[in-house]
C-alpha cells in the first residue's frame, strides 16, 4: 500500500471504496508477535509467542482472562488490547449481574466488534490497532472468534494472527478438520506446534510462549479459563520433543490423510 | 412503619453471627425469611461467599441484601482481574463500608457481619451498621435476634480491655469445635424467643484448609 491522499482520516473513503486508516490498523496487527487459537467441541486453547522489548525487560502480556468462561489473546498494539480486555471484563461482569448467566461468546465478540466499528466512523478517533482471538465456552460449546480493527469478526475452528502467522496457519490448515474431536491435550500440543512454526528456528521453551485453555470435561465439570503455568508448559514441550525423536509418524492423528484430499481451505485471510 | 405511604423497606428478619478464632472464623445465619407475622420461606441463605477467605452474612431487607451481595461479588471479580489475586477480608471490609456509606441518604436496609481470615491467616470479624460504620471485633451478632445473642457472646467471649497491657488478641482462644458449639447454642436460645429466627441454621467455617458448610435444624415455630 502506498501513501496517498485518502489515508489521512479514517472518515475519508478512497475512490475504490476503501478506508485506508482501517487497513493500516490491520497492518499493525500483522506486526505484533504471533498468537494462535484452536478449539474442539468442548475446549478452546490460546497460545501466544512472547516477545520481550529487550533481554533486560519482561515480556508483554498477550493473553488475558476476561471471565471464568472466556479469554483473549491479542496481537498488535498491546496497550489498545489491554484497554479492550478491561472493556470485555466489565461487559461480562455487567451481563452476569443483570442476567445471572455468563455472556455467550458470540455476544462478547459482537460487543467488541461494535466497539471497534465506532472507531472507524468518528473523525476524532482512530481504529484500535490490535487483533483479538476471543476463546470461550458457553452453552453451545467451545468457540473461537477473531476480531479485527475493522470491526469485522468471524468464528474459526483454528486461526493464527501476528507476524509469521502464515507458517502457523499453514500448519493448522492441514489438521483443523479433526479438531472437533480432539482431546484438550492434543489441542495444546497442536497450539504449541503452531507457535513453534512462527518462531522459525528459535527453540520453543516455556519462557517464550504463553498457553491458556478453557473447556468442559466429559463429566460436565467446567474448567475455567486459565493460563497454564510455565512448569507444565515446559513438561508438555519436553514430551513433544521426546515424541518427535521416536521414529515413524506415531504422533500424527489419521485425520491428516483426509486433509490432503480436499482443497477447500478455510477463509483464513480477511 | 408501613402506615407511611412511602415506606419502601421491609424487614425480612433473621439473625447473623460471626466469631473469630486464632486461625479460623465461624459465620452463621438462620435461614428463615419472614414478612410481618408470616414466613415466606424456611430455606433462604443469608450468607454470601465473597472471596476464598471472606464471607458476608446480612440480615434485614432481602431486596437490598441480594443486590448488595451481587454488587460486592462483581467488585471482587473486578479486583481479581486487576490485581491477579482474590480480595482480602480487610480490603472487602473497607469496600463494604464505602458501598454502604455511598447510599447514606437512601441506605441499604442491611445489617452486616463480615467474617474471614486476614492476610496473616488470623480470624477476623467486622460488624456494620446500615450506613457503613464498621469495626473489627472478635465476635458479633446482627439482626432481629442480635439483642438476645450479643449478651451471651459478651459473657463467653469478651476479650480484656484493649487498654490493658500487655496487649491481648481480640480473637477467642476457643477451638473451632467449641466456637461452632457456642454458635449452635446461642441460635437455639435466640430461636426460642425471637419469632423471626428459626427453621435452619447455616454455619460456614473458614480456615486455611478452605471453607466448610454445615446445616443444623432449629425450631420451626
Amino acid at each position: 500500500m502506498f501513501r496517498n491522499q485518502y489515508d489521512t482520516d479514517v472518515t475519508t473513503w478512497s475512490p475504490a471504496g476503501r478506508l485506508f486508516q482501517v487497513e493500516y490498523a490491520m497492518e499493525a496487527v500483522k506486526q505484533g508477535s504471533a498468537c494462535v487459537g484452536l478449539r474442539s467441541r468442548t475446549h478452546a486453547v490460546l497460545a501466544a509467542a512472547n516477545k520481550a522489548a529487550s533481554e533486560l525487560s519482561s515480556h508483554q502480556r498477550k493473553v488475558f482472562r476476561v471471565a471464568d468462561h472466556a479469554g483473549v489473546a491479542l496481537a498488535g498494539l498491546t496497550a489498545d488490547g489491554r484497554v479492550l480486555s478491561r472493556f470485555l471484563r466489565s461487559e461480562c461482569i455487567n451481563h452476569a449481574f443483570v442476567y445471572d448467566a455468563p455472556l455467550p461468546v458470540s455476544r462478547l465478540a459482537l460487543r467488541l466488534a461494535d466497539k471497534a466499528q465506532v472507531c472507524t466512523q468518528r473523525s476524532w478517533k482512530r481504529p484500535y490497532g490490535v487483533g483479538l482471538l476471543v476463546a470461550g465456552l458457553d452453552e453451545s460449546g467451545a468457540h473461537l472468534y477473531y476480531n479485527c480493527p475493522s470491526g469485522n469478526y468471524f468464528e474459526y475452528q483454528a486461526f493464527a494472527i501476528g507476524s509469521r502467522s502464515q507458517a502457523a496457519k499453514t500448519f493448522l490448515e492441514r489438521k483443523f478438520k479433526g479438531y472437533d474431536d480432539y482431546t484438550p491435550d492434543q489441542l495444546i500440543r497442536d497450539a504449541l506446534s503452531a507457535i513453534k512454526e512462527t518462531l522459525q528456528g528459535e527453540k520453543l521453551t516455556s519462557s517464550n510462549c504463553t498457553l491458556a485453555i478453557v473447556g468442559r470435561k466429559d463429566d460436565g465439570t467446567v474448567e475455567p479459563f486459565e493460563m497454564i503455568d510455565a512448569k507444565r508448559v515446559q513438561e508438555i514441550i519436553d514430551s513433544m520433543e521426546a515424541a518427535e525423536e521416536t521414529p515413524v509418524a506415531a504422533a500424527e492423528p489419521s485425520s491428516t490423510q483426509e486433509e490432503d484430499k480436499g482443497t477447500d481451505a478455510a477463509p483464513m485471510d480477511i | 412503619m408501613s402506615r407511611r405511604g412511602d415506606w419502601v423497606y421491609e424487614n425480612n428478619g433473621g439473625t447473623c453471627v460471626a466469631i473469630a478464632g486464632a486461625d479460623y472464623c465461624v459465620v452463621a445465619a438462620d435461614t428463615r425469611l419472614s414478612v410481618g407475622y408470616s414466613i415466606l420461606t424456611r430455606d433462604h441463605s443469608k450468607i454470601c461467599e465473597l472471596a476464598d477467605k471472606c464471607v458476608l452474612a446480612s440480615s434485614g431487607f432481602q431486596g437490598d441484601i441480594k443486590v448488595l451481595h451481587k454488587n460486592l461479588a462483581a467488585r471482587e471479580l473486578l479486583y481479581q482481574h486487576q490485581h491477579n489475586k482474590r480480595m482480602s477480608c480487610p480490603a472487602m471490609a473497607q469496600l463494604l463500608s464505602n458501598t454502604l456509606y455511598y447510599k447514606r441518604f437512601f441506605p441499604y436496609y442491611a445489617f452486616n457481619v463480615l467474617g474471614g481470615l486476614d492476610s496473616e491467616g488470623k480470624g477476623c470479624v467486622f460488624t456494620y451498621d446500615a450506613v457503613g460504620s464498621y469495626e473489627r471485633t472478635g465476635y458479633s451478632a446482627q439482626g432481629t435476634g442480635s439483642s438476645l445473642i450479643m449478651p451471651v457472646l459478651d459473657n463467653q467471649l469478651k476479650s480484656p480491655s484493649p487498654l490493658l497491657l500487655p496487649a491481648r488478641d481480640a480473637v477467642t482462644p476457643l477451638s473451632e469445635l467449641e466456637a461452632v458449639d457456642l454458635v449452635k447454642d446461642v441460635f437455639a436460645s435466640a430461636t426460642e424467643r425471637d419469632i423471626y429466627t428459626g427453621d435452619k441454621l447455616e454455619i460456614v467455617v473458614i480456615n486455611k484448609a478452605g471453607t466448610k458448610r454445615e446445616y443444623i435444624e432449629l425450631r420451626k415455630d
